[in-house]
């Protein structure tokens, strides 16, 4: 079986995000990329299925800007097999939308047929948590979203879900999607060797229009704006003035 | 034309997200001058029915009562609001993990964008979403003749009761058999909800182990009636399940007081929690993030601080 992960270059979790002064969006320039760290989840538990002989083939999928390809050899210097970027021009690339990131790894799974599609649960940018679902409401597959455990067997895959009471285990039907969540698992470094052999791994580059996927915006940003900052506080001595203020000045007890 | 709100419910009840979430839909509703309806689908959940037809504001509830609908498959429900979703200019839940798994799938069928986790409405299209942890706010304006939306819903005020709508039976959608419920470990806990405690007692890696996690902050929770809560690292080091974990990629909390110990504050810990109303940190770093963004900060020992905290409440 055939497992496709999607990967998404977005602004590292290290680097303390900027608003453009023209209210636009975020600042990008000279600021360091990095692959979605639930993707790099995902791009590990697929490695982990080819290692235990349930994949035959791991393949990476990013959609965007040619520089992506960075992302799609870190995919696969971690054990995927190949790559495929879905390319765009920077101005489609900043407006490419999960709806329209959906139409396109579904046409790219019209193609490969996998059997299983993983993919980060949220990009750490956008927070928008929606390709996985979309893309198997597209395929009509069953989904299992926020996945802790992935055991597949028998033709089907049985994944742990965390959800907001606890946990809910669910059997789903393969071919499905599934997305990570941070517990699933622990990603490996790419070992020198692996960095090496990467750059020897297929990369195929395909256009949206190839795909006959149209991926104009269906939303636009008016503008991005800094959140109100908080105000911090004072420092206390100890304990009786904490319960003082707590009950006179802030009265929340 | 009107608006529809998908329940969040156990088939007993509704959730408290679902209160908020109809608070959502009321501010569009009073935009648009137009009615509100709330979809339950369910097993055996008349009762959940009845308690979204009380609810302030909502004008008419459709319920869907089979049992395919007993184990609330992202699958069986998208493909029920779609056959549904004719007459509505918007389809709206709350951003849990129940409305984040399901109306995504919702909008793909109509092939029309989501926009997730909106804080805030300036007009029938237009929203307000956090993006980057909640660093950044982005409007964002949509141009899909339906608007599928989750709210986040610490940013609306739970609506009461006060309403007198019918309740309307609808007929069941196909079970599209892709999907089967093999079991759930739901954490019990007699304490509030983390989303709609009004106290919430939140630890991290500081208190080094899950018997320290119990030992010391339950007796402050039962004091202050508060729910439970942590950071990341105490759940990734195991002290206590991930439902406690408070967060950019956990539960979004705003209660009127939180107190975090033992947690330094990283960025995607304080997007889960700076909303509060007051917050005050206990931890031994005077320099920790958290400091930042608390109202009251006690710098020291937190093994002796809590329980001194404790006992005199």
């Amino acid at each position: 079986m055939k497992v496709l992960v999607a990967v998404k270059r977005v602004v590292d979790y290290n680097v303390k995000v900027r608003v453009k002064a023209d209210q636009s969006g975020i600042e990008l320039a000279n600021v360091k990329m990095a692959m979605n760290p639930f993707d790099e989840i995902a791009v590990e538990e697929a490695v982990r299925l080819k290692e235990a002989g349930i994949a035959t083939e791991v393949i990476a999928v990013s959609c965007g800007v040619t520089a992506c390809q960075e992302q799609l050899r870190t995919a696969l210097a971690l054990g995927a097999d190949r790559a495929i970027l879905v390319e765009t021009d920077a101005a489609q690339a900043a407006e490419l939308q999960s709806l329209a990131v959906a139409k396109l790894l579904k046409a790219v799974c019209d193609k490969e047929q996998p059997g299983l599609v993983v993919l980060g649960k949220q990009a750490i940018d956008d927070d928008a948590n929606q390709t996985g679902q979309m893309l198997a409401a597209l395929l009509g597959w069953p989904q299992a979203t926020f996945a802790s455990q992935v055991v597949i067997a028998d033709g089907k895959a049985t994944v742990t879900r965390e959800i907001d009471g606890g946990l809910e285990t669910l059997a789903i039907r393969l071919p499905a999607v599934v997305t990570t969540d941070l517990r699933l698992n622990e990603p490996r470094y790419a070992t020198l060797p692996n960095i090496m052999k990467a750059k020897k791994k297929p990369m195929d580059v395909l256009k949206p229009a190839e795909l006959g996927v149209d991926i104009a915006p269906r939303l636009t940003t008016l503008r991005v704006v800094e959140p109100a900052k908080r105000q911090a506080g004072v420092k206390v001595a100890d304990v009786a003035e904490l319960v003082a203020k707590l009950k006179n000045e802030a009265k929340v007890i | 034309m009107s608006i529809l709100v998908i329940a969040e419910h156990d088939h007993a009840a509704l959730k408290a997200a679902t209160l908020n979430t109809v608070a959502a839909a009321a501010q569009l509703g009073a935009q648009l001058g137009t009615e509100i309806h709330v979809l339950v689908a369910g097993a055996n959940c008349a009762a959940v029915a009845q308690a979204a037809a009380v609810l302030a504001g909502v004008a008419r509830v459709k319920l869907a009562d089979a049992p395919l609908y007993a184990e609330q498959t992202a699958e069986n429900l998208a493909a029920l609001i779609v056959a549904n979703a004719g007459g509505y200019t918007h389809i709206i839940g709350p951003a849990t993990t129940f409305g984040k798994n399901l109306l995504p799938r919702v909008a793909a069928l109509l092939d029309v964008a989501q926009i997730s986790e909106i804080c805030g409405i300036e007009s029938p299209d237009t929203f307000i979403r956090p993006i980057y942890a909640g660093n950044a706010l982005a409007t964002v304006k949509s141009a899909d003749a339906v608007k599928v939306i989750t709210v986040r819903t610490t940013a609306f005020d739970a609506v009461g009761q006060g309403g007198s709508a019918a309740v309307e039976n609808i007929a069941a959608g196909p079970d599209l058999g892709l999907t089967q419920l093999v079991g759930r470990e739901l954490t019990k806990s007699a304490r509030p909800e983390l989303g709609a405690a009004k106290v919430i007692v939140s630890g991290g890696r500081g208190l080094a182990s899950g018997e320290n996690f119990h030992k010391l902050l339950e007796p402050l929770a039962d004091k202050l009636n508060a729910a439970l809560g942590a950071s990341r690292a105490a759940v990734d080091a195991g002290f206590v399940p991930n439902d406690y974990q408070v967060g950019q990629t956990g539960k979004i909390v705003a209660p009127q007081l939180y107190i975090a110990i033992g947690i330094s504050g990283a960025i995607q810990h304080l997007a889960g929690m700076k909303d509060s109303k007051v917050i005050v940190a206990i931890n031994k770093d005077p320099d920790a993030p958290i400091f930042q963004v608390a109202d009251y900060g006690l710098v020291g020992d937190l093994f002796q601080l809590v329980p001194e905290l404790t006992a005199a409440l």
